[in-house]
Parts: structure tokens; sequence; C-alpha cells
């Protein structure tokens, strides 16, 4: 064996040209992997909740504190805003970085609108007695709730984020890249919330 | 540079217009989703705050409905997913993860409703004796 090919053993261990792997060609997948991981652990938060969401502990229960009009608002923002991060992919691939800016800034506004509804929520069940601590119900109800928010609160944040940078170089590849990373986070957002309010909302005021 | 990515092919084939990064919505699209999503978002808040169909049990059972349409609407409309983007592995991803959700959730609530049905929490509450009173039976019973 060796001394077959001993007259041509220029044997190389690394390719003359490494492939050609042009940046950022598997990004799209691996994020969609986050998300789908992220979407197991929103599983998890919504089969705790679907196990103690009854337990009320003699305390309130989702009849006496949920709100049903102000989240028809929470989820029409959060609805606009993922509308409106549609209109600023459709900018993006026209390359005008004004009109992408404007509707990203839309959105950001939109997902902080969401996000201030539902801080006044939390801190109005505070203020109520019906805090994290009151009740199993409570505490899984809280759990999945404030997850989906901080993720939009981080969503955010990477929003503005992006806009600086978009500010900064323009709509190079890797910021178009970047953006369309955001929008299937803040798409994901969305899906998530449907579940929030149709499993915790809706049919914790049918129970 | 195209033909580079090409030949060390991620499964698109034939992708002219775009060489990478997956499908992109249009304006069309993006509003024929947003219009089903409002629709679909509007219905069951009214079915629900409304007292519609009088009867809770069906009522939760077709916003669940709704909600799973609207799931399918914002991953075609929005998330622009098919069969297709990064030559099918993110749909796999998108399946594998469904698969474990569904056994997740319908795992954890029967499990855990079975457990509550043959438990009986309740029911220690009726047998006379505390806890306390009873745990120390059981000590003194120990040799």
């Amino acid at each position: 064996m060796s001394s077959a090919t001993a007259s041509t053993d220029t044997r190389s261990y690394h390719l003359a040209e490494e492939p050609h792997l042009h940046e950022g060609h598997s990004t799209m997948l691996g994020f969609w992997m986050y998300l789908m991981s992220d979407c197991l652990i929103f599983a998890i938060l919504f089969a705790t909740y679907a196990v103690l969401g009854g337990n009320y502990a003699g305390g309130p229960g989702p009849k006496d504190l949920f709100d049903l009009p102000l989240v028809a608002v929470n989820t029409a923002m959060l609805l606009f805003s993922s509308i409106t991060y549609g209109f600023a992919m459709l900018a993006m691939e026209k390359n005008r970085v004004g009109a992408t800016q404007g509707w990203l800034f839309v959105t950001l506004l939109f997902g902080a609108a969401f996000l201030s509804i539902e801080l006044y929520e939390f801190a109005h069940l505070i203020h109520e007695g019906a805090g994290p601590q009151r009740s199993a119900f409570l505490s899984a109800f809280f759990t999945l709730v404030g997850t989906h928010g901080l993720h939009v609160t981080f969503g955010s944040i990477w929003l503005v984020t992006l806009m600086v940078q978009v500010a900064r170089k323009g709509l190079i590849a890797a910021n178009k890249r970047r953006l369309m990373c955001l929008s299937m986070f803040w798409h994901f957002l969305d899906v998530i919330w449907i579940g929030v309010f149709t499993f915790v909302y809706l049919m914790g005021v049918l129970r | 540079m195209s033909d580079a990515v090409h030949s060390y092919g991620h499964g698109h084939g034939h992708d002219d217009e775009h060489h990478d990064e997956g499908a992109h919505g249009t304006m069309g699209s993006y509003m024929i989703g947003f219009g089903l999503s409002v629709i679909l978002t509007a219905i069951p808040f009214w079915l629900v705050m409304g007292n519609v169909l009088d009867n809770p049990r069906l009522t939760g059972f077709v916003i669940m409905a709704f909600a799973a349409v609207q799931v399918v609407v914002h991953m075609i409309y929005f998330l622009h997913m098919n069969t297709r983007v990064e030559g099918g592995w993110s749909f796999m991803a998108m399946m594998l993860t469904i698969v474990l959700v569904v056994i997740t959730l319908s795992g954890s609530m029967w499990v855990m409703y079975h457990l509550n049905a043959n438990m009986m929490p309740h029911a220690e509450m009726d047998m006379g004796p505390t806890q306390e009173m009873r745990t120390m039976q059981n000590m003194s019973e120990m040799p």
C-alpha cells in the first residue's frame, strides 16, 4: 500500500483550495434550529401551565383576573408589529435604507406598546395581590407570559442594535442577513403569542 | 461566485433570483397573511367575549382549531416556511419540533390528569387524623 504510493506520496491533509463557503451561508438554517429549540422551551412552559393552570390555592382564577379587551389590544399590537416588520423586509429587498429604517422604527413602537401593556397588566395583577407567589396557576402564568415578554424585550434591543448598524453601514449583506434573522425571531414570537392568547387567556376565561 | 455557491450545493438547485437565504414574501403575500391573521384572531375573541356558542367546551375546541390554523398561516406567509427552504432541512427540523411538542404537551397533560385522578389529593382531608398525627402514628409503629 505505502510502496505503491511512495513515488507520489504527496498526501495532503488539507485541500489546496479550501471549500469555498461564503460567509453566513448556513446562518438561516442555524437560526431556525435555535428557534425550534426555543419552541421546545415554550412547549415545556405551556405544559407546565396546562398542568398547574387549575391550581388556584383558593386565590383568584383567570375569570377574576384576565381583562380580555386589554389582551385583544395587546394581540393587535404584536400583529401590527409583525406586518410592519414584513414591510421593512420588503423595503430592505429593494435596498431602500430610509424606508427600511422607518418600518423598523414603527415595528419598535408597536413592540414597545406591547411590552408597556403587558407590564401594566403584570403590575395591576401584582398590585391586586395576584403576583406569581400567590398560587401555582399564577406562577405558571407569570413564567409563561413573562418568558414571552422577555423574548420581545430582547428582540426590541436587537432591533435597536440593527437600526444603529444599518444607519452606520447601510444595507450590506451582513446587515441584511441579521435583519432576516430578526424577522424570523419576531414572527416566531407572534406565533408563540397565538398560543398564549388562545390557551392562557381565552381558554382561561372559558374555564 | 455564484458557481462556487452552487457547486458547494446546499440543496437549492435552481434558484436564480436569490442564491441563498431562503424565500421572501411579497407585498401581496404579507397582506394575505395579515388579513387572515386578523380574521383568525378576531373570531376567537368574539366567540369568547360575546359568549356566542354558549358551550365552553365547544368554544374551546373551536378556538384551538383557529389557533392551529393561524399558526400555519404565520408559518407560510410570515416565516416563508415550505418544504424547499434550505433544501428541506428547515422543514425537517420543524416537523421534529412539532413531534416533540405534541409528545411533551399531550404526555404531560395525560400523565398529570391520571395522577390527579388516581391520587385524589382531596381524599386525604376526609380521613380524620391530620398529617402530623399519622406521621407520629407511623413512627410509633416503627420497630
